[in-house]
């Protein structure tokens, strides 16, 4: 075996070498030197990104590290998106970090040792190697909702996220333990191949234990407790990180373990998805109604689109699978720039999560409002826009596979959810500032990146053809 | 063109800002007015003697959808286009100096949905068409909700959610379609043959969509507040435009995509018309707020479209008269467009007293003829031309209709019959109140009269209404070939 042969593996490789690195950089030279390692950060992530298109691509399916580890291209298309979206999360956050005086180097490591886990998860092709990415990417999370260690409520979420991550990691675990009993083996593509049905009720078991984490770390109801409160409760920076890469690890994770693993078991775990599904879509609409919170309204819309996700698998088709990939990569896209926008326009002791603080947005800030608001339509599915297209996908996959009722839910409760998206557009445009609030001020770099982030969501909607093409291509 | 011509407008009067309004303003009505005369020429070099669409543009847009962006014009299409950008112009001159908050964006949200609107027209792609169909609502949502009433928020949200559940079913039954046939061309949708019971849930799906847009009995009640909560502009291209859409989409897809469903389902329409036209003219004439009045008024006169689209399946059971069939589309298509000239110069009228006195209730008026007599002339004209006069547009339409609708059957025709009645009872009684009688209020003797820019729009709009009612050869002539293949498409059947 030559060192070339690990080529594929280079996005993690080089990852580990340089949270090493960034680590000892912020020991020696991080209390002199505030702005370095955010810096360095980007840079590492520039550079991953740039190693992993010159050498981490791969035509065909390659397994390393004696079956632990698969390269294909859907891994190598969602490590360059996670690279994409955690330098761009890290870029609006900085401002934020810095007036709350908590821009400290660690922060910055326990984001890229979080996006290392995005990495395993994405490229598992063994349950331990899932299993490590699951928690490596959590543990990590943890430690950054936790981060502002003044923060009564934000310490008060990390517990909760902690304890429930904890809960949801043994369901995963005991499933695992439940179906390597049965089959013998831990590696993905042997334990497809072992399990034929009729299965024993030992399966079924194990398969429930697998829905039951999957679903908890997606955010699906009636597993949803700790989404809303991790979010409003968490440094909003934080949010942002957690609301949009890991999005693309679960995803992976449910792909890989339901969809390649347990490929065997697709009418059991089908059923078991819509009905989460169905509870999903109208939990995370209708509960969403009544928040005042923008951080939690968005929590509650992040559970609505993630019953859409949901939905893909449900299909059961690759056409399924590749509607909740493009789904999902444009949920992140949007959620991106949501939570932006709110990071934006805080301040110095102002949060800016509070629903009331985005009435006459428009006055104060027409760019912020005008993207907040394309990226409003977009979630609630209207073109020109981008959301529209994914919602046509999850729509399109379940025609082909006849679930009418499914998709009269799934389109009714698309105009439940049009309502309060709607309803932040009003704050933001109809409504006089309610009172003297403090400017919205950031970097003219942040506010480009922002407003790339948006155009990108309308260009996306207007011209879908390409990404759409690529997530068909991705899931073959 | 017609459709970038006013986004890409729209879109520079944006950038050039509130500072530079004095510029927008030109650029848009620049633009406005371009858009209008590259319609002339689509006009004059249309084909009358074939129903195939003209002028196509075609270009891939998602190939893995076999999707196209491509447009076409044909006979019922043409009048809408042209329509709508005749509309826009007025539009445009209505808000110069009243607008004074935005104007910029004020501008450009019109500018933008002139493009969309004339996109849903000449789509032939069902996915383009639904695109266009559904963008048209984030600038009219914000119209309405930017520079309308006291109000506003309350109606636009109500005006955004009503249309967007119709529309998200419609949508759903267009895929269903596309997953059957592999295409979303409309005319592959057109020829895809669908068993009985696919054919009337589509047709249900696609009628929740097109009522709630034209808007019919009992899906109305936004149209109501829309348009008393909007700004003048917004209610004209409300009631000339946009519900058009909904007629549009009636003749577009339900009767060739689901005949057999469509003459099943006839009677269905049929009453939930003469519904809209008896007991909406009865709301209508309680109305204490001219725009209320006005938009009651649209709503009976949408129902003759309806009326006049679905009638056609009881003539051809009842007589098979092919050519009876094809009087009630044409009378549905001139009832759209002079509705849409007629109800847009009565908001336009409304506008101009608005603007004054700053009040829509007819309490507040009443001897306006005295301090205004110019525009009262072309208020009665208007008003006149809603009752059906003959000689204006509204006789052309509804006299066809309910010709129509006699050889179905005397008692449509009767009962369609009563909203003439009805139309001049409230029109009239409207004009007494507001344009007639003594001078009571102080606000009414300090009116003054049109100034120039009202003087003009209210002229071509009155040349116009009285164009197509006296002469409406040219427009029934350019509808012929299409309207006789639409006949043939909605009485074939599928099964």
């Amino acid at each position: 075996m030559s060192w070339f042969s690990l080529a594929p593996a280079v996005p993690e490789i080089f990852l580990a070498a340089g949270i090493c690195v960034i680590l000892l950089v912020e020991v020696f030279a991080g209390e002199r030197h505030r702005g370095l390692t955010p810096t360095l950060t980007l840079l590492a992530l520039a550079v991953g990104a740039g190693l992993t298109v010159r050498y981490g691509h791969v035509t065909q399916r390659t397994v390393l590290f004696d079956g632990m580890y698969v390269a294909d291209e859907l891994g190598f298309a969602l490590k360059l998106a996670a690279f994409l979206f955690v330098a761009v999360a890290l870029l609006y956050s900085r401002a934020y970090l810095e007036q709350r005086s908590i821009l400290r180097g660690e922060y910055y490591v326990l984001a890229l040792t979080a996006l290392l886990g995005i990495f395993v998860l994405v490229s598992a092709n063994n349950l331990l190697t899932v299993y490590l990415g699951v928690e490596l990417l959590a543990l990590s999370v943890y430690a950054m909702v936790a981060f502002d260690r003044d923060s009564g409520i934000a310490a008060e979420s990390a517990m909760k996220y902690f304890v429930l991550g904890a809960v949801a990691s043994g369901a995963l675990l005991y499933g695992m333990s439940l179906i390597y009993g049965l089959t013998g083996t831990l590696d993905l593509g042997q334990i497809a191949a072992r399990l034929q049905a009729p299965f024993s009720p030992g399966v079924i078991l194990g398969l429930t234990f697998i829905v039951v984490a999957v679903a908890f770390k997606l955010g699906a109801v009636p597993f949803h407790m700790w989404l809303p409160d991790v979010y409003e409760g968490a440094p909003t920076s934080v949010t942002l990180f957690i609301g949009t890469a890991p999005k693309i690890a679960y995803f992976a994770l449910t792909l890989r373990l339901l969809t390649q693993g347990l490929a065997g078991t697709e009418p059991q775990w089908s059923q078991m998805l819509a009905a989460l599904a169905v509870m999903t879509l109208i939990v995370g609409n209708v509960v969403a109604i009544v928040q005042t919170n923008l951080k939690r309204l968005l929590a509650y819309s992040t559970i609505a689109n993630v019953g859409f996700i949901v939905l893909g698998f449900v299909a059961g088709t690759p056409d399924g699978y590749a509607a909740a990939l493009y789904y999902t990569l444009v949920y992140v896209l949007v959620a991106l720039g949501s939570f932006g926008v709110i990071l934006l326009a805080s301040a110095k002791g102002f949060e800016a999560d509070q629903l009331e603080d985005y009435k006459g947005l428009y006055r104060r800030d027409p760019l912020l409002a005008l993207a907040m608001m394309a990226l409003m339509f977009s979630t609630a599915g209207v073109p020109p826009l981008v959301g529209f297209w994914a919602k046509l996908r999850i729509f399109q996959a379940l025609w082909e596979t006849n679930h009418l009722w499914l998709v009269v839910i799934a389109a009714a409760m698309s105009v439940v959810g049009a309502y309060y998206y709607l309803r932040v557009i009003k704050l933001m445009y109809f409504d006089e500032p309610a009172a003297q609030l403090p400017p919205t001020r950031a970097a003219a770099g942040v506010r480009l990146a922002l407003g790339l982030n948006a155009a990108a969501v309308l260009l996306l909607g207007v011209l879908p053809g390409p990404l759409l093409d690529l997530c068909a291509r991705l899931i073959r | 063109m017609l459709i970038w011509l006013p986004i890409g407008a729209g879109l520079a009067v944006l950038l050039l800002g509130d500072r530079n309004i004095v510029a927008g303003r030109w650029l848009a009505l620049a633009a406005s007015v371009a858009t209008l005369a590259l319609s002339v020429p689509l006009w004059s070099s249309f084909d009358t003697a074939t129903a195939a669409l003209q002028f196509p543009e075609k270009l891939p847009w998602i190939p893995r959808f076999d999707a196209w962006y491509a447009l076409g014009v044909d006979g019922i299409s043409l009048p809408l286009i042209v329509l709508t950008a005749f509309m826009t112009v007025p539009v445009v001159i209505a808000g110069w100096r009243v607008i004074e908050t935005r104007p910029a964006q004020y501008y450009a949200a019109f500018l933008i949905m002139e493009g969309l609107m004339i996109g849903v027209f000449s789509a032939t792609d069902a996915l383009l068409f639904y695109f266009f169909w559904e963008a048209m609502l984030i600038p009219m949502f914000l119209i309405i909700g930017i520079w309308g009433g006291p109000r506003r928020v309350y109606a636009t949200i109500k005006f955004f959610l009503y249309t967007f559940l119709g529309s998200v079913f419609m949508l759903a039954a267009l895929i269903y379609m596309y997953v059957k046939g592999g295409s979303y061309a409309i005319a592959s949708l057109q020829a895809l043959p669908l068993t009985l019971i696919e054919q009337r849930w589509i047709f249900l799906a696609l009628l929740l969509a097109f009522a709630v847009k034209v808007p019919m009995f009992p899906v109305h009640t936004w149209l109501p507040d829309a348009h008393v909560e909007a700004p003048t502009g917004g209610s004209v291209i409300l009631a000339a435009i946009m519900l058009k859409m909904g007629g549009y989409g009636f003749l577009r897809f339900s009767l060739p995509v689901t005949p057999d469903a469509s003459r099943e389902l006839d009677l269905l329409v049929i009453a939930l018309s003469l519904i809209a036209v008896i007991y909406i003219g009865f709301v209508a004439l309680v109305q204490q707020d001219m725009k209320k009045l006005i938009a009651y008024s649209s709503i009976a006169h949408m129902g003759f479209v309806t009326l006049g689209a679905f009638v056609i399946y009881e003539i051809v059971r009842n007589t098979g008269s092919l050519q009876g069939a094809g009087m009630g589309l044409d009378g549905a298509m001139v009832q759209m467009v002079s509705h849409g000239l007629i109800s847009g110069a009565l908001f336009l009228c409304v506008g101009v007293l608005y603007d004054r006195v700053h009040s829509r209730q007819i309490a507040d008026y009443g001897g306006v003829v005295n301090t205004m007599p110019v525009f009262a002339a072309f208020m009665v004209l208007f008003a006149l031309a809603n009752t059906g006069l003959p000689g204006t547009s509204g006789f052309v339409g509804e006299f066809l209709v309910i010709i129509a609708s006699f050889r179905a059957s005397f008692w449509y025709s009767a009962l369609a019959a009563v909203t003439l009645v009805l139309g001049a009872a409230y029109t009239l009684w409207l004009v007494k109140r507001v344009i007639f009688g003594p001078v009571t209020s102080p606000r009414v003797a300090a009116l003054e009269d049109l100034n120039g820019r009202e003087y003009i729009v209210l002229t071509a709009l009155a040349l116009a209404v009285l164009m197509v009612g006296v002469w409406p050869a040219p427009l029934l002539k350019v509808m012929q070939p299409t309207i006789q293949h639409l006949v043939s498409q909605a009485i074939a059947t599928k099964l």
